[in-house]
């Protein structure tokens, strides 16, 4: 081919598809090039029948190819036809492996070796990546696949699943599930046991293997492979395994390398970063442009306005306003100061330092996440203890901290361009001071999410965060009467570090006198006691420990780690202690909250020789409640199994009132000494479940609940991404007849969770292909009286509790 | 220090359970206005003797029926989860204690006079009502510790789902044998009753198990065979006996899942028998008067 074309797209995603359209439709010179053998991977690989939606509803899509909420196969066959219609240049299994030269002169590589030329590129793979290949002899033979779209589709095969995450046992799992079909699995696992893969799969794995429907291998990988044959080698030594076909799923490379080889600059070396680009999707290779996922947008639509748009500036159109304009007008509607969108956006990167290294694009996205107040002055903008965990800064005005709960006299002003409420956004825990409007004044407000992906944009507001952050926790916890210059000196010798769960952080026994403040995460306080750790105390972020040893002869006199992965500020002893002694009144504080843990130490001590089993079982039932992932919960469900009479009402009582769809199965979960955990949300510290969720429909409520809006696009990423299994995909099931005609007339299913049965013959047609949607508990946010399944529990066997009191369920005394 | 306060719904730790709930408050409750009632029943001298139809009598009579209906509520009010501060768990408590006066309430309200007539009818059923409800709280308060220790963390579906796993194995593993074996297994796969009617699920065994009975018979011929045999037939009695023990766990939490429940049979259907009663006794009472 000798050809150059005037833009070259790579990637047939919803982003690259509008792209190329929009180049055949203004008639510049084109090529869009696809790795598979069809359009758009990503969607191709949904699974079948998967509604897709259509959100942010308010954006307007500007695209030549058209784009509604309907089916996976509706969408991919009108693209298709699209494609015809309007003259895409699209050429398949050109798998893009290198890009050289510049701007006006690109030569393009594919993995067969051909080139091709471009003048610019429109990058848009997605952030997919290539799955890790099976690198083995026989490694490319055709029965190796890696990806399994439907496990109905084989029978009576000898399989092997090489890979123990989810996606491998998802996979082993679901080619067993039914002996018709006759297939005879075995899963390889490299490790020695399960530890990337959920608890709930692995746990679901061994069940299977115990009840004989598949087989797995720990501690074994692949060596050769053969038609019929492939060679492991095993704890044992080489098996050779039957084998029929070969499901690898080894996980996938980011694309990062492939976008970094080609000279396009991220914005940071963590996984959350995207490639740098200016206003017009260009990257730091100029002439190359990225759009879509990979810069950072997943949802559908921004994708296909993002591929007009980079053609339209390719094309020469400087003066076209993002489609995103209308929604960016709403944000700033109703301030003071008539100023425009851009208008804005210059005040806020000239007054706001941490906005001043983003690009207008990437502040642009901020804003259409971020809320803008105007407070006019002495209003409260959050008060001490609400929750809350997004960002504030002074746009102009001033805000008064009130640091001290006893006295609202003692305030700490903050001005133009500065930063407040981070403690919450790094915890996830309760504002640990009230803030008014010192004078009339403008703030933005960051949510979590946006912050977080600022932090890892600009390095210099990590920094910065960081220091006020520690700054700020400091006088939280010791007083805000520190002198500036003990702060200095306090911070100057301070360290922040990350410790994974369990880690150890203060040895009983050891020497040392470093005080460690609990940023974010939870720490366990344990004492050994005739020869076993025995716990002590919970400790959450916002507190601190490690004080005792300063004033016990310098000996650590417990043992301290991470309940679950943790970052600490560790400030140092020494330096501590003098500051102790030059502050005498601090010192004071301090010793207050000691002699309570001097009493637990004491009572611990007492039980030494005649070790008590209360003692031991209140340790091993904190420990299996932290097992259960109550170390990072905020409010969770349990039932005491002495009580629960298995009714069932908390079931109804949930469905009852959230759509006839229960979000907690009380029978499954793990139980011990009574204290049963429920498959029930732990309403996380950090949820995991918020991670990537596309149109970020996860919210925390101003009370802690973590709920999903209307907005889930049914995706699932958050059912993945749950540890604990308690989000479900479901349909909403058709409304019931009312409590009083069931009762009088049996009209209905009757209260409760309605039957599958009889949701599937009442369901009308328009329900027939309702999506899917993510549900889980709300903690009945909004439901006077609060949690549906406590009230309704008929015995009290049923409670929700919080982090700090749940330890103590154990201390219950009879019933 | 930035202690997270606890929330208004949160529980404090040491929960209470139903018996206890408000540290015993539908209890003293209860007991108060029994007390009252036995004061008015001999502080008024009624004449010529105490019965229904004297003052005391109307108005222990109508408490008596309005605490009947409200107690008959409770059946709405489990099922109807409407928003506001009211605890399931307080209103069983409430009901069991309140139920509980009603021996006083409506005893004194009688006089002491029964015959065979629709008011003594009335008055057995609220009695037989309120003994199969000591029974309830016999039950509640003797079995959920019994089931969460038998069932072990699996759940009901999960007993079924590993049953259905064990017959799969038994049939596979059964395939190749000779008669009368096969035959004998596959009677354990598909004669077996996990469990029955009442009586069965309340004695929490299957007499004449066609699972126990393959077991014996089967482990009986390992010895009689030659081998390869006696080591096939050791894998099934094996995996026989498994499923042996998989069913006694089902049958009991089969058991424990009635004991909860049973009582109710009898509970429900003579509450309203005693409505029916009531309103006989009520009109009679008006007709007659
Ligand atoms: C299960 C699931 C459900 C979802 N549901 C929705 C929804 O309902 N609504 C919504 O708005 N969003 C949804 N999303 C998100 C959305 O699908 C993606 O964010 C979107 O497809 C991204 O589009 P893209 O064009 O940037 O990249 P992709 O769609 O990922 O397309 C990239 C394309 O590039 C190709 N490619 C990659 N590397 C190369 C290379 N080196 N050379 C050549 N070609 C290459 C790939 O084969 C692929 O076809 C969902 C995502 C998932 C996983
Ligand atoms: C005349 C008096 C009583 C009447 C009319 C009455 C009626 C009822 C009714 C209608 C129900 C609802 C059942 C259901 O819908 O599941 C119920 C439940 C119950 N009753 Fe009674 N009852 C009476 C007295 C008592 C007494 C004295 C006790 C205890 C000693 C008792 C214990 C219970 C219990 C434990 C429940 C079950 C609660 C639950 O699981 O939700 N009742 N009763
Ligand atoms: S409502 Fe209470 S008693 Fe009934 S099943 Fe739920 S926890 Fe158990
Ligand atoms: S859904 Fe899962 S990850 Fe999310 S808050 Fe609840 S328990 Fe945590
Ligand atoms: S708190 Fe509400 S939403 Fe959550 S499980 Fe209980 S009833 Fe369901």
């Amino acid at each position: 081919m000798g050809d150059v074309f005037d833009i070259a797209i790579i990637g047939s995603g919803p982003a690259g598809l509008s792209a190329a359209a929009h180049a055949a439709k203004i008639g510049l010179s084109h090529i869009l090039l696809e790795k598979t053998d069809h359009l758009s991977d990503t969607i191709f690989k949904y699974q079948k029948g998967k509604h897709i939606m259509a959100t942010p509803d308010q954006l307007v899509l500007r695209s030549d190819i058209s784009f509604a909420a309907g089916s996976r196969e509706q969408t991919l066959q009108i693209w298709d036809e699209e494609l015809k219609f309007h003259g895409i240049n699209v050429k398949y299994q050109a798998d893009v492996v290198e890009i050289t030269g510049e701007k006006g002169d690109f030569l393009i590589r594919f993995s067969n070796g051909s080139e091709l030329h471009a003048r610019n590129i429109i990058l848009a793979i997605g952030t997919a990546g290539n799955p890790n290949k099976l690198r083995i002899p026989g490694g490319d033979l055709p029965f190796v696949q890696y990806q399994l779209d439907d496990p109905k589709e084989y029978f009576d095969e000898d399989i092997i699943i090489v890979g123990g995450g989810d996606a491998g046992i998802e996979n082993a799992m679901g080619l067993s599930a039914d002996p018709e079909q006759g297939n005879r699995v075995v899963l390889l696992q490299r490790g020695p046991d399960f530890a990337r893969a959920k608890p709930a799969n692995a746990a679901a794995l061994t069940q299977a293997k115990e009840a004989g429907r598949l087989d797995f291998m720990v501690s074994t990988t692949p060596v050769k492979l053969e038609p019929g044959v492939m060679t492991v080698e095993s704890p044992e030594g080489p098996v050779e395994l039957p084998c029929d076909r070969v499901i690898a799923r080894l996980g996938a490379a980011p694309p990062r390398k492939f976008v970094e080889s080609c000279g396009i600059e991220f914005t940071g070396p963590d996984r959350e970063a995207f490639p740098v680009l200016s206003e017009s999707f260009e990257t730091t290779k100029q002439g190359i442009y990225v759009i879509g996922a990979l810069a950072g947008y997943p949802l559908i639509k921004h994708c296909m306005n993002q591929g007009y748009d980079a053609v339209e500036h390719i094309n020469g159109n400087t003066t076209l306003k993002p489609a995103d304009e209308p929604l960016l007008e709403k944000v700033f509607a109703g301030l003071p100061g008539k100023l425009d969108v851009s208008g804005w956006l210059a005040e806020l990167k000239q007054r706001v330092s941490i906005f001043q290294d983003l690009s207008t694009l990437q502040l642009r996205e901020f804003m259409l996440e971020s809320r803008m107040h105007f407070k006019e002055k002495g209003k409260i903008v959050f008060e001490r203890n609400d929750i809350g965990s997004s960002l504030f800064a002074v746009v102009a005005g001033r805000v008064d901290i009130e640091v001290d709960p006893n006295n609202k006299k003692i305030i700490v002003p903050l001005g133009d361009g500065e930063i407040f409420g981070e403690i919450g956004l790094i915890s996830g825990r309760r504002r640990s001071a009230t803030v008014r409007a010192g004078t009339p004044t403008i703030l933005v407000e960051i949510p979590r999410r946006a912050a977080l992906k600022l932090i890892a944009t600009v390095p210099a507001v990590k920094r910065a965060i960081d220091r006020i952050a520690t700054e700020r926790q400091i006088k939280t916890i010791f007083g805000s009467d520190i002198s500036d210059a003990w702060m200095k000196r306090l911070l100057e010798s301070s360290e922040m570090m990350e410790v994974r769960a369990g880690e150890v952080l203060i040895e009983e026994g050891k020497p040392g006198t470093d005080i460690f403040i609990i940023r974010s995460g939870s720490v366990l306080v344990e004492k050994e006691v005739g020869g076993k750790q025995v716990f002590l105390s919970y400790v959450s972020a916002g507190n601190y420990v490690g004080e005792m040893s300063l004033f016990e002869g310098g000996e650590r006199t417990a043992t301290v780690k991470a309940a679950i992965k943790s970052e600490i500020i560790r400030l140092n002893g020494d330096d501590f202690d003098q500051f102790l002694r030059a502050n005498p009144q601090i010192r004071d504080r301090v010793e207050e909250t000691i002699d309570a843990r001097r009493e637990v130490n004491r009572f611990v001590e007492a039980q030494k020789g005649s070790f008590s089993s209360v003692v031991d079982l209140y340790s091993s039932v904190a420990n299996f409640l932290l097992e259960q992932g109550l170390g990072e919960a905020t409010d969770a469900l349990l039932i005491d199994e002495s009580l629960c009479i298995g009714c069932d009402n908390c079931e109804l009582a949930c469905a009852e009132t959230h759509d006839g769809i229960s979000r907690l199965d009380r029978e499954a979960g793990k139980t011990y000494a009574n204290i049963h955990v429920p498959t029930s949300c732990r309403h996380c510290e950090h949820p995991h479940c918020m991670a990537d969720c596309p149109p970020n429909a996860i919210r925390r409520a101003p009370d802690g609940e973590v709920f999903i809006n209307e907005t889930c696009i049914g995706c699932g990423n958050c059912q993945r991404n749950c540890p604990y299994g308690v989000i479900q995909m479901e349909k909403m099931p058709p409304k019931r007849p009312g409590l009083l005609s069931w009762l009088f007339f049996g009209k209905g299913p009757g209260p409760g969770q309605p039957p599958k049965e009889w949701v599937e013959q009442n369901h009308g047609l328009d329900q027939q292909d309702m999506p899917k949607t993510a549900v889980k508990c709300d903690m009945c946010k909004g439901i006077k009286g609060g949690p549906a399944c406590v009230r309704a529990c008929p015995t009290g066997a049923a409670i929700r509790v919080s982090p700090e009191s749940y330890l103590n369920v154990t201390q219950r005394e009879g019933n | 220090m930035a202690r997270p306060v606890g929330k208004a719904h949160r529980q404090d730790a040491r929960h209470e359970s139903f018996l206890r709930h408000a540290g015993f408050r539908y209890l003293k409750l209860a007991v108060m206005m029994s007390l009252a009632a036995i004061l008015g029943y001999f502080m008024v001298d009624a004449e010529p003797r105490p019965n229904g139809g004297s003052l005391i009598g109307y108005t222990l009579g109508t408490i008596g029926a309005l605490l009947i209906l409200w107690l008959t509520f409770l059946g709405v009010r489990k099922r109807a989860i409407t928003a506001g501060r009211w605890k399931l768990k307080g209103w069983t408590s409430a009901h069991v204690y309140l139920g509980l006066s009603l021996i006083v309430i409506a005893t004194l309200h009688t006089g002491f006079q029964f015959g065979w007539n629709v008011h003594t009818l009335a008055y057995v059923l609220m009695m037989a009502v309120i003994i199969s409800g000591l029974f309830g709280i016999f039950y509640y308060a003797s079995v959920p510790q019994q089931m969460s220790r038998n069932r072990a963390e699996s759940s009901e579906v999960d007993m079924l789902e590993e049953l259905a796993d064990i017959d799969r194995q038994l049939e596979e593993i059964a395939q190749p044998l000779p008669q009368p074996y096969v035959s004998w297994v596959q009677k354990a796969v598909t004669k077996t009753k996990i469990t029955g009617g009442l009586f069965t699920r309340l004695s929490g065994r299957v007499g004449n198990c066609a699972t126990a009975k393959a077991l014996d018979k089967i482990r009986a011929a390992i010895s009689e065979v030659e081998p390869p045999l006696d080591e096939q037939l050791e894998n099934v009695a094996s995996i026989l006996a498994r499923k042996n023990v998989m069913l006694e766990r089902a049958r009991l939490h089969a058991k424990y899942k009635t004991l909860l429940e049973f009582w109710l049979y009898f509970h429900v259907p003579l509450t309203f028998a005693l409505l029916a009663a009531l309103l006989a006794h009520i009109i009679s009472v008006f007709f007659y008067w």
